[in-house]
C-alpha cells in the first residue's frame, strides 16, 4: 500500500508537473473562435447603430426639408471616421508613449495599423487586434454622429465636416486613451464599460456647447408659433429599434469575449432600456394624458445610454434603478429645463446622451457589485464602498470639462475658417436643397 | 352656373362625398389643406404639449348648374355638421363660362353627361 502511494507520487512528479509547467507556458493567449465570432457580429451591430439606426432616428425627428442633410451627415461620418481611425485615431487612442504624456495621449506607433498582423492578438484577449480596431472604430464613428442631433437643421455641411473630423482627432481620441487606452482615468480605476464617458457624456456635452454657440433654429420655441415637430415618426421607431438592437452588440461586445459577463451586459442593457422607456411613457401619460411614440423611443435611448458605462458592473437591481433614473432625469431635462434655459438642442443629443451618460456613469459608484465585477472587484456605495463613487464623479467631471473646453475652441476655429451656421435663407429653404441639391420626397 | 367650395373636417369627408353623390353631384375635386381658425389641435413632442391652430382640413370645389346649387349646399350642411367649433365654411360664387375639353360643349351642357 505504502509503495503504491509512493509510485503514484513519483508518477505524478514525473508526468504531471511538466504538464502543469507546459500549461503555464501556454498561458500565452490563443485565438478563441467563439470570442472572435461574437465580436465580429458585435462590430456589425454597432455599425448598424449609426447607419441606418441613428440616421433614421434623427432623420425622422427633423422636418422633411432637412431629412437628407441628417442622413448624409451620418453617412459621411461613417466613411470619414473609418479612414481617420485607421490612419491615426486607433494609434492615438490605444498605444502608449514613453514619458509623462502617456496618461493623456497615445503615440504614433500604429498609424495606418502598421505592425498589426492578421495573427496578432489583442493583448490579454482571445480576439485578433485587427478585430478590436474595427470594433472600436465603430464607437469612434457613432460618437461624433450623436452630436449631429444638437445642430441639426441649421449647419453648413462644410463646417459640420471639418468640425467633426477635428473633434474626432483631438477630443474623441485623447478621451478614449484616458479611459480605455491606458490613460489617467482608466488608471485611476474609473469604470466605463462601453462608453458612458468616452461616447455619451463626451458627445452630449459637446452637443450642448454646439447648440448654444450655433444658436436657435429660426422659429423654435417662439410663443404662439407652431412647434417644430418630427416629420416621420415611423422612421424614429425604426431607428430606435435598430439602435436598441445594435446596442446589444455595443454593450454585449464590450467585454471582448463571449462569456458570462457579456451575457450579463446584454441582459442589463435590455432591463435598463425597458425600464426607462416605461418610465417615459408613464410620465407622458400622466402629465400630458397620452403616451407618445416619440416619447417612448426617447426613453429607450435614455435607458440604453445610462446603462452603457454600467453594463459590466451592475446587476439586475442596478439596471432597473439606472433605467428609471435615466427616464426621469432625461424627461425633466428635455421637457422642462431645455425650454427654460432656451438653448435649442434640436434632437436632444445633450438631454438624452449627456444627461443619460452622467446618470449611468455616477450611479456605477452606487450599484457596482462584486456579483458582476468578481472577487476584489469594484463595488458601489450600496455595498458600503464610497471610494468608487468618488472616482466615478471625478471621471465624469473631467470628461465634462474636457469636452466643453475643446468643443468651444474647435467651434471658434472652424467658424473662423469655413463658417458653421447656414445662411438664414438656406436654413429656411431647408438643408436638403441648399446643401445637397436633393429632395427627399417628390 | 355656380362654383361651390367648402372647407370641411377631414373626418367628415367620406360622409360629405356620399351625401353629394346622393344629391347627384358626381364631379368634384378636393385637396388636403392646412388652415388656421379658432379650433385647436393638441400635439405632444418630448414631454411638451402644444395647442396648434394649424389644422388639417379638406378643401373641395365643384361647379354646378343653378338647379343643383341648393341641393349641393344642403347635402354639405347636413353631412359636414358636428356642432363643434371648426366645422368649416361653404362658399358660392358665379362662374362665367365652362367648357368640356373632350367635346367642346359650353355652359350647362358641359356640366352633366348627356348620354345618361
Amino acid at each position: 500500500m505504502k509503495h503504491t502511494v509512493k509510485y503514484i507520487l513519483i508518477f505524478l512528479a514525473i508526468f504531471v508537473t511538466p504538464a502543469i509547467a507546459f500549461a503555464q507556458d501556454n498561458a500565452v493567449p490563443v485565438l478563441n473562435g467563439g470570442d472572435t465570432a461574437w465580436i465580429i457580429v458585435a462590430t456589425i451591430l454597432v455599425m448598424m447603430m449609426t447607419i441606418p439606426g441613428l440616421a433614421l432616428f434623427y432623420g425622422g425627428l427633423v422636418r422633411r426639408k432637412n431629412v437628407l442633410s441628417v442622413l448624409m451627415q451620418c453617412l459621411i461620418l461613417t466613411a470619414a471616421i473609418i479612414v481617420e481611425w485607421v490612419a491615426v485615431g486607433y494609434s492615438l487612442a490605444f498605444t502608449s508613449v514613453e514619458g509623462g504624456l502617456n496618461p493623456f495621449i497615445g503615440g504614433f506607433d500604429k498609424i495606418f495599423l502598421q505592425g498589426i498582423g492578421i495573427n496578432g492578438l489583442l493583448d490579454g484577449y482571445g480576439i485578433p487586434e485587427l478585430l478590436f480596431v474595427s470594433f472600436q472604430g465603430m464607437f469612434a464613428v457613432i460618437t461624433p454622429a450623436l452630436i449631429v442631433g444638437a445642430f441639426a437643421e441649421r449647419i453648413k455641411f462644410s463646417g459640420f465636416l471639418l468640425f467633426s473630423l477635428l473633434w474626432a482627432l483631438v477630443v474623441y481620441n485623447p478621451l478614449a486613451h484616458w479611459v480605455w487606452g491606458g490613460g489617467w482615468i482608466g488608471e485611476m480605476g474609473a469604470i466605463d464599460f462601453a462608453g458612458g464617458t468616452v461616447v455619451h457624456i463626451n458627445a452630449g456635452i459637446s452637443a450642448l456647447v454646439m447648440a448654444i454657440l450655433i444658436g436657435k433654429r429660426k422659429g423654435w420655441n417662439v410663443k404662439g408659433a407652431a412647434p417644430i415637430t418630427p416629420h416621420n415618426v415611423p422612421f424614429v421607431m425604426i431607428g430606435t429599434a435598430l439602435l436598441w438592437l445594435g446596442w446589444l452588440g455595443f454593450n454585449g461586445g464590450s467585454g471582448l469575449a463571449a462569456d458570462g459577463l457579456s451575457a450579463s451586459a446584454l441582459l442589463v442593457t435590455n432591463i435598463a432600456a425597458a425600464a426607462a422607456a416605461l418610465t417615459w411613457a408613464m410620465l407622458d401619460w400622466i402629465i400630458n394624458k397620452k403616451p407618445t411614440v416619440v416619447g417612448f423611443c426617447t426613453g429607450v435611448i435614455a435607458g440604453l445610454v445610462a446603462i452603457t458605462p454600467a453594463a459590466g458592473s451592475s446587476g439586475v437591481l442596478g439596471a432597473f434603478v439606472i433605467g428609471i433614473a435615466a427616464g426621469l432625469v432625461c424627461y425633466f431635462m428635455v421637457a422642462y429645463l431645455k425650454p427654460k434655459f432656451g438653448y435649442d438642442d434640436s434632437l436632444d443629443a445633450f438631454g438624452v446622451h449627456g444627461m443619460g451618460g452622467i446618470v449611468g456613469s455616477v450611479l456605477i459608484g452606487i450599484f457596482a457589485t462584486r456579483a458582476i465585477t468578481g472577487d476584489g472587484g469594484a463595488q458601489g456605495a450600496l455595498y458600503g464602498d464610497w471610494h468608487q463613487l468618488w472616482i466615478q464623479v471625478v471621471a465624469t467631471a473631467a470628461t465634462i470639462a474636457f469636452s466643453t473646453v475643446m468643443t468651444w475652441i474647435l467651434f471658434k476655429i472652424v467658424d473662423a475658417i469655413v463658417g458653421i451656421r447656414a445662411s438664414a435663407e438656406n436654413e429656411s429653404i431647408g438643408l436638403d436643397i441648399s446643401e445637397h441639391g436633393e429632395i427627399a420626397y417628390e | 352656373m355656380k362654383k361651390i367650395e367648402a372647407i370641411i373636417r377631414k373626418s367628415k369627408f367620406d360622409e360629405v362625398r356620399i351625401a353629394l353623390h346622393e344629391a347627384d353631384i358626381d364631379f368634384l375635386s378636393w385637396w388636403g389643406v392646412k388652415g388656421q381658425g379658432t379650433a385647436k389641435q393638441g400635439l405632444i413632442f418630448r414631454g411638451i404639449a402644444y395647442d396648434v391652430n394649424a389644422i388639417e382640413r379638406i378643401y373641395l370645389s365643384f361647379v354646378v348648374r343653378e338647379v343643383n346649387v341648393q341641393k349641393s349646399i344642403d347635402a354639405i350642411l347636413k353631412s359636414a355638421y358636428t356642432g363643434e367649433s371648426g366645422d368649416g365654411r361653404i362658399f358660392v360664387s358665379a362662374i362665367e363660362q365652362s367648357i368640356r375639353i373632350r367635346t367642346g360643349d359650353r355652359g350647362d351642357e358641359s356640366l352633366y353627361d348627356k348620354e345618361q
